[in-house]
């Protein structure tokens, strides 16, 4: 059964759009408004990561450490352990692309509750190009034991993620779009740390997803409805925790599975997945998302068609995937 | 509060310390030998005089704090914390042992009183500066100081250069850090493996108060720390020349004792060299 209060104006054309970070900067500065433990560092993307609302408000709380983001997660990791709840910002092919053995041992191993905030992750980051496209993150830290992996679906369940790790305890680390992305949720909407969301019930497949794909596949389960596939899709916005009992019962519902993510599968959000199903409740799997290359430059648009991670084209490897796959243990 | 000890007595607890060492090294089968003894008597000298400590409050919110950076020279550390009482001398038997507390490199989750997890080098004084920023800042903690050691070696880690500059821009006067200039690592001596010269001239260029001290004098040691705590505008880096092995001849200024613990033989000879009556009557009795 839905457990997700969906924005109403969703399938809209004119559903309000806003970029996820600036739903992380909202978060942040209500976060250190009600706790003033929280503080943030920034490694020269102040306004880029949106970290600056926080700035703007707490400047005695914000620390720039310049183009340095090895140091940047260390110097949060001797904050945590004098006692704050640091957020150490960058843009994610930096932050954790450069800086991981950092993260792993002085965060990570040391359990502190430092909060990696990696903006401008996947292809929808657009036009800068490969170099910039961070795709491997979410392999990066879901490896790493302690640490929390938190993906928004919209700026609003951002802005709810932000304050829910800022209190967490744990070390944490939040992915962030750059691009403005279609609201899925409301205000009212629930959002707990590991839960994953039914967003509409289904029993031909399960679309899963997280982070902006959510909204392409709300898309393609209508799509999919007009051709009779009655499709479920669940939104995964932690992936580690994940919510192993939400996703194992949809499978079972509906007896085939399709992931999507803007990263890498192998290993991302899909790898998780997997390991899951192959281990607890082997089914028939399409994982959708960069399938080991690298994205390019052009628009966010652009590059969500060329990728094949538009709600029409998910619609149609959905339509084919049930096709010419067998249903297991459906219990619908 | 932890003891003040006398110049005579730091003498003595550091002899104790490298005796430590090479029983733990000898049990364990493995680890560092060289950098663990040169650094007795700069760790002897922070836990029994200069660090305001409480071994039976790790946590004690007035304490000072102390990362150690190359986290390979641990078995000082333990050593320091045992000899203080932060834990049974006989748990330092464990070190490296499945099961034990005393993790061939820190980890802090598993023992209290240790300030981060360390052994991949560069870390240390990113999370030192952290701490000391804090207190400098966020906290008007003016009493509180913070202390760090970096082997020389580690300095090849660029990260390294990325918290000098942190903390020469935010001026963080209560940050004390050593380097530990021994002139070794793993592949041989550092000017030969990747040259760090001009030592000085790198750090005052950061904007630090930089002293060269004899890093087995402990008068030295403790001088310069208290000259560093008069500086007030800078953060203060304290290159203490040591000799790797200090204190057993036949492992002094060799490098093959970066990374190896001896064996029987060679820990009984160790501790013939540390247990001579010069060592004994010079450092104590006479005084």
């Amino acid at each position: 059964m839905t457990n997700y209060l969906l924005n109403s104006n969703v399938f809209n054309d004119d559903v309000e759009q806003q970029p996820i970070r600036a739903g992380f900067g909202r978060g942040l500065k209500a976060a250190g408004a009600a706790n003033d433990k929280i503080v943030a560092l920034c490694a020269d993307l102040t306004d880029s990561t949106q970290i600056s609302l926080f700035k703007e408000a707490f400047p005695e709380r914000f620390i720039e450490v310049g183009i340095a983001e090895q140091n940047l997660v260390a110097v949060a990791s001797g904050m945590a352990r004098a006692g704050k709840i640091p957020f150490a910002s960058s843009y994610a092919a930096f932050s954790p692309g450069r800086n991981w053995e950092q993260i792993k041992t002085t965060i990570a191993l040391n359990d502190q509750p430092v909060k990696i905030v990696g903006s401008h992750a996947g292809i929808s980051v657009g036009p800068d190009g490969a170099t910039h496209q961070m795709l491997e993150d979410i392999a990066l830290l879901r490896v790493l034991p302690n640490m929390i992996v938190v993906v928004p679906g919209d700026g609003i369940e951002a802005e709810k993620a932000t304050r829910a790790i800022a209190e967490n305890g744990k070390p944490s680390y939040i992915r962030l779009s750059r691009e403005k992305s279609p609201i899925i949720s409301t205000n009212e909407t629930e959002f707990e740390i590991g839960k994953a969301y039914i967003l509409r019930d289904g029993y031909d497949i399960s679309l899963m997803g997280t982070g902006i794909m959510t909204y392409q596949l709300l898309i393609a389960a209508n799509i999919l409805a007009g051709q009779g596939i009655n499709a479920e899709v669940v939104h995964v916005p932690t992936i580690k925790p994940l919510d192993n009992q939400t996703i194992l019962e949809s499978a079972r519902r509906t007896g085939r599975v399709l992931t999507a993510e803007e990263a890498q599968i192998a290993g991302g959000f899909g790898g998780a997945v997997a390991e899951l199903l192959s281990s607890e409740l082997p089914t028939p799997l399409l994982r959708l998302g960069m399938v080991d290359r690298y994205g390019e430059s052009g628009t966010p648009h652009e590059l969500l068609e060329y990728f094949g991670l538009t709600g029409q084209h998910i619609a149609e490897k959905a339509a084919e995937f049930v096709h010419n796959k067998a249903q297991y243990h459906r219990d619908y | 509060m932890g003891e003040k000890l006398s110049l005579i007595q730091l003498q003595r607890k550091a002899n104790d310390i490298r005796e430590d060492i090479i029983n733990m090294l000898e049990t364990a089968g493995s680890g560092h030998c060289a950098g663990s003894l040169d650094l007795a008597d700069i760790v002897a000298s922070l836990y029994f005089n200069i660090m305001n400590l409480d071994p039976k409050n790790p946590d004690w919110e007035d304490r000072d704090v102390f990362f150690l950076s190359n986290g390979h020279t641990v078995p000082v550390q333990y050593a320091a914390m045992a000899e203080a009482g932060y834990f049974d001398k006989s748990e330092l038997l464990t070190l490296r042992k499945l099961g034990s507390r005393l993790q061939g490199h820190p980890e802090r989750t598993k023992l209290p009183g240790l300030e981060n997890t360390s052994g991949p080098l560069g870390c240390g004084l990113s999370q030192a500066s952290g701490y000391a920023y804090t207190l400098q800042y966020l906290d008007d903690a003016k009493h509180r100081f913070v202390y760090t050691i970096m082997g020389d070696g580690e300095l090849d880690e660029g990260s390294n250069w990325e918290a000098a500059m942190f903390a020469g821009k935010y001026k963080l006067s209560q940050l004390i850090a050593f380097i530990d200039r021994n002139n070794i690592q793993i592949d041989g001596n550092t000017e030969d493996v990747m040259p760090l010269e001009d030592l000085v001239g790198k750090w005052e260029s950061f904007g630090w108060h930089v002293l060269e001290i004899d890093g087995h004098n402990i008068q030295s040691i403790i001088d310069a720390v208290n000259m560093a705590k008069a500086i007030t505008n800078r953060p203060s880096v304290i290159i203490a020349h040591t000799i790797p092995g200090k204190g057993v001849d036949f492992m002094e200024y060799d490098y093959r004792w970066h990374g190896v613990a001896p064996n029987s033989d060679q820990a009984k000879a160790a501790m013939q060299r540390l247990r001579t009556l010069d060592g004994k009557i010079t450092s104590g009795d006479l005084a």
